[in-house]
């Protein structure tokens, strides 16, 4: 098993990025181009555009939480996936060393859970 | 060149066989070229045939004909769209960040795009006079480079909604990411069963290992699918693929009464087309890799191998892989059909609250069912492991704390409550006198003869 195996993938993966760079940079010379303001400004269903606060403005603090405990439980499936491959090889022992450490996730779990992070709002 | 190549590897499985992860990375070049350029038309056809297919079924659905004048049954239809948008007018709002406006429908694009390179179509087939496994290329992580690059695909979506320099693209994009991070994590947890069956995270190896049933009780003959075998496994990643696709119910993005068009509200033209692009190959992907990892594959289901012994070698499989990837897609759709949109809380509590808990539960169940059938130990000592802890679990699920659920109160309770100045209230048993214009109205209509009625 060499790295020869990743070479179609950066295959595919190029001539994706060569359609979408080609599409992307083509559609101002295809389409039609007629200057109007109204056309440039921020769509809000015909009303004027609601100013934009400076670097973005503020967003709700709900998204980072789902943010952090997304990290969480995705660092938990990294470690579950290479137990899970070598599986059978583990036997007795590697299961109760996955109880362990799913059980010390759940505490944490749980505690998002009663401390409401799991609710949206 | 190449046969001196080919001539010290060692031999390649036979033609209709397995391949295994051996028989990957020894195409010569041009092998590769046709395959990479197969897959990306494999995707392109498939998704305008899903734009075309959804629009149908959904339109019988809804006792309507759907697209018909384009082509024979209107099949052309979506390329006819295609076209329409490459000659619309390019518009970059005056707000939006030029480059990453520019760059985030390329990200989404790529990503949808790479994450087919290991879905593996058939066996080993001869391709001009060359052995080679029908599929792209095949890796020991393979299921994660599908992972990866739809992780990385929600960059394109998040900042494409950021970079539009308007306020529903942003909201849009920002949920947007929240959900698919949220199921792709459910949707992560639910391959960990397949792996610890198949012993494999490379997906031919994977479908290799759903070829061969067992036999439930000692006689009774069991199919190899894993959609059968680990049935949760198998429902859990269903509902989290739906999610990960923003499509209905789940389509909360691009809920069209709140948020009007979601990430891509200021998109026009061939962007957009990239965006919805992605959109269809990511739903042609994740029904692509359900087959793989709980359909069975490209192998054809169990009657048709009986009757017919060759179904499963040379170019067959490929008609078995795209009935199978058509039959989800259709789910997909009977889904959009069906079922109104869910609230966005509802939603977020269903995969953090229920899917990740109960997947985790099932892990360990299977873990712990599949250690006390490989050990020597006694029926009591195996009941013992199952049952002692599943017991535990029962047990705290019943005696849980739960919230006390508090009365409503009375009216009579709310108004002894309200603190001192508040505002005078109206008698609680105030009778509102009709007005004269209501009753001089009813005093009117009561005049006319029944006689004038028209009987309808």
């Amino acid at each position: 098993m060499s790295l020869s195996a990743y070479v179609p993938i950066v295959g595919l993966f190029a001539l994706a990025g060569a359609f979408g760079l080609f599409s992307v940079a083509a559609a101002p010379f295809i389409g039609p181009r007629r200057f109007n303001k109204a056309k440039l400004d921020a769509y809000e269903c015909g009303i004027e555009p609601t100013p934009q606060p400076v670097g973005g403005g503020r967003f709700p603090v709900k998204f980072y939480l789902t943010a952090m405990l997304f990290i969480v439980f995705d660092i938990e499936i990294i470690f579950l996936y290479p137990w899970a491959v070598s599986f059978n090889m583990l036997g007795v022992f590697g299961f109760v060393e996955m109880l362990l450490f799913i059980g010390t996730v759940f505490v944490a779990y749980a505690y998002v859970w009663r401390r409401g992070g799991l609710d949206w709002d | 060149m190449i046969l001196s190549l080919l001539s010290d590897v060692p031999p390649l499985t036979p033609l209709g066989g397995d391949p295994t992860l051996e028989d990957f990375g020894k195409d010569p070049w041009w092998i590769v070229l046709i395959k990479v350029l197969a897959v990306f038309v494999f995707l392109v056809v498939m998704t305008l045939f899903t734009i075309w297919y959804e629009r149908r079924v959904v339109a019988r659905m809804q006792v309507r004909p759907g697209p018909n004048r384009h082509g024979p049954f209107g099949l052309l239809q979506s390329l006819a769209d295609g076209l329409k948008l490459a000659f619309k007018e390019d518009i970059m709002p005056l707000k939006a960040d030029k480059i990453v406006f520019f760059i985030a429908p390329v990200i989404s694009t790529v990503c949808a795009f790479t994450a087919f390179a290991i879905i593996p179509f058939g066996p080993m087939v001869s391709m001009f006079g060359v052995k080679t496994p029908m599929q792209l290329t095949d890796i020991p992580v393979a299921v994660l480079l599908v992972l990866a690059c739809s992780g990385m695909g929600i960059y394109g979506i998040v900042l494409g909604g950021w970079a539009s320099g308007s306020t529903y693209p942003l909201l849009g994009g920002l949920r947007s990411s929240a959900q698919l991070i949220s199921y792709e994590v459910a949707m992560g947890l639910s391959f960990v069963a397949v792996f610890m069956t198949a012993g494999t995270m490379s997906t031919s190896g994977i479908v290799a290992a759903q070829a061969h049933g067992g036999e439930a009780f000692g006689w009774l003959p069991t199919p190899g699918w894993f959609a059968l075998l680990l049935l949760p496994s198998f429902v859990i990643y269903s509902i989290s693929a739906v999610g990960e696709t923003n499509r209905a119910p789940f389509d909360l993005p691009e809920a069209e009464s709140e948020l009007v068009g979601g990430f891509h509200t200021e998109y026009s033209s061939l962007k957009f087309a990239l965006f919805f692009l992605a959109e269809y190959i990511n739903m042609v992907t994740v029904s692509a890799l359900c087959t793989t990892l709980f359909l069975g594959g490209w192998r054809a289901p169990a009657p048709i191998t009986t009757v017919w012994a060759g179904a499963n070698s040379g170019w067959w499989p490929l008609l078995w892989f795209t009935i199978k990837v058509l039959l989800l897609l259709f789910v997909f759709v009977w889904l959009r059909g069906t079922l109104p949109r869910l609230r966005y809380d509802q939603f977020m509590r269903f995969g953090w609250k229920v899917l990740i808990p109960v997947n985790l539960v099932w892990i360990l169940a299977l873990a712990g069912l599949k250690v006390a059938q490989k050990s020597s130990y006694s029926t009591t000592d195996k009941l013992m492991f199952v049952g002692v802890p599943l017991a535990v679990i029962i047990l705290l699920a019943l005696f849980w704390p739960a919230k006390a659920e508090e009365e409503p109160k009375t009216v009579q309770e709310q108004v002894a409550e309200r603190p001192e100045g508040s505002f005078p209230l109206p008698p609680m048993d105030l009778q509102v006198p009709v007005s004269p214009r209501a009753k001089r109205l009813t005093a009117e209509r009561e005049t006319v003869p029944a006689s004038t009625e028209k009987e309808v």
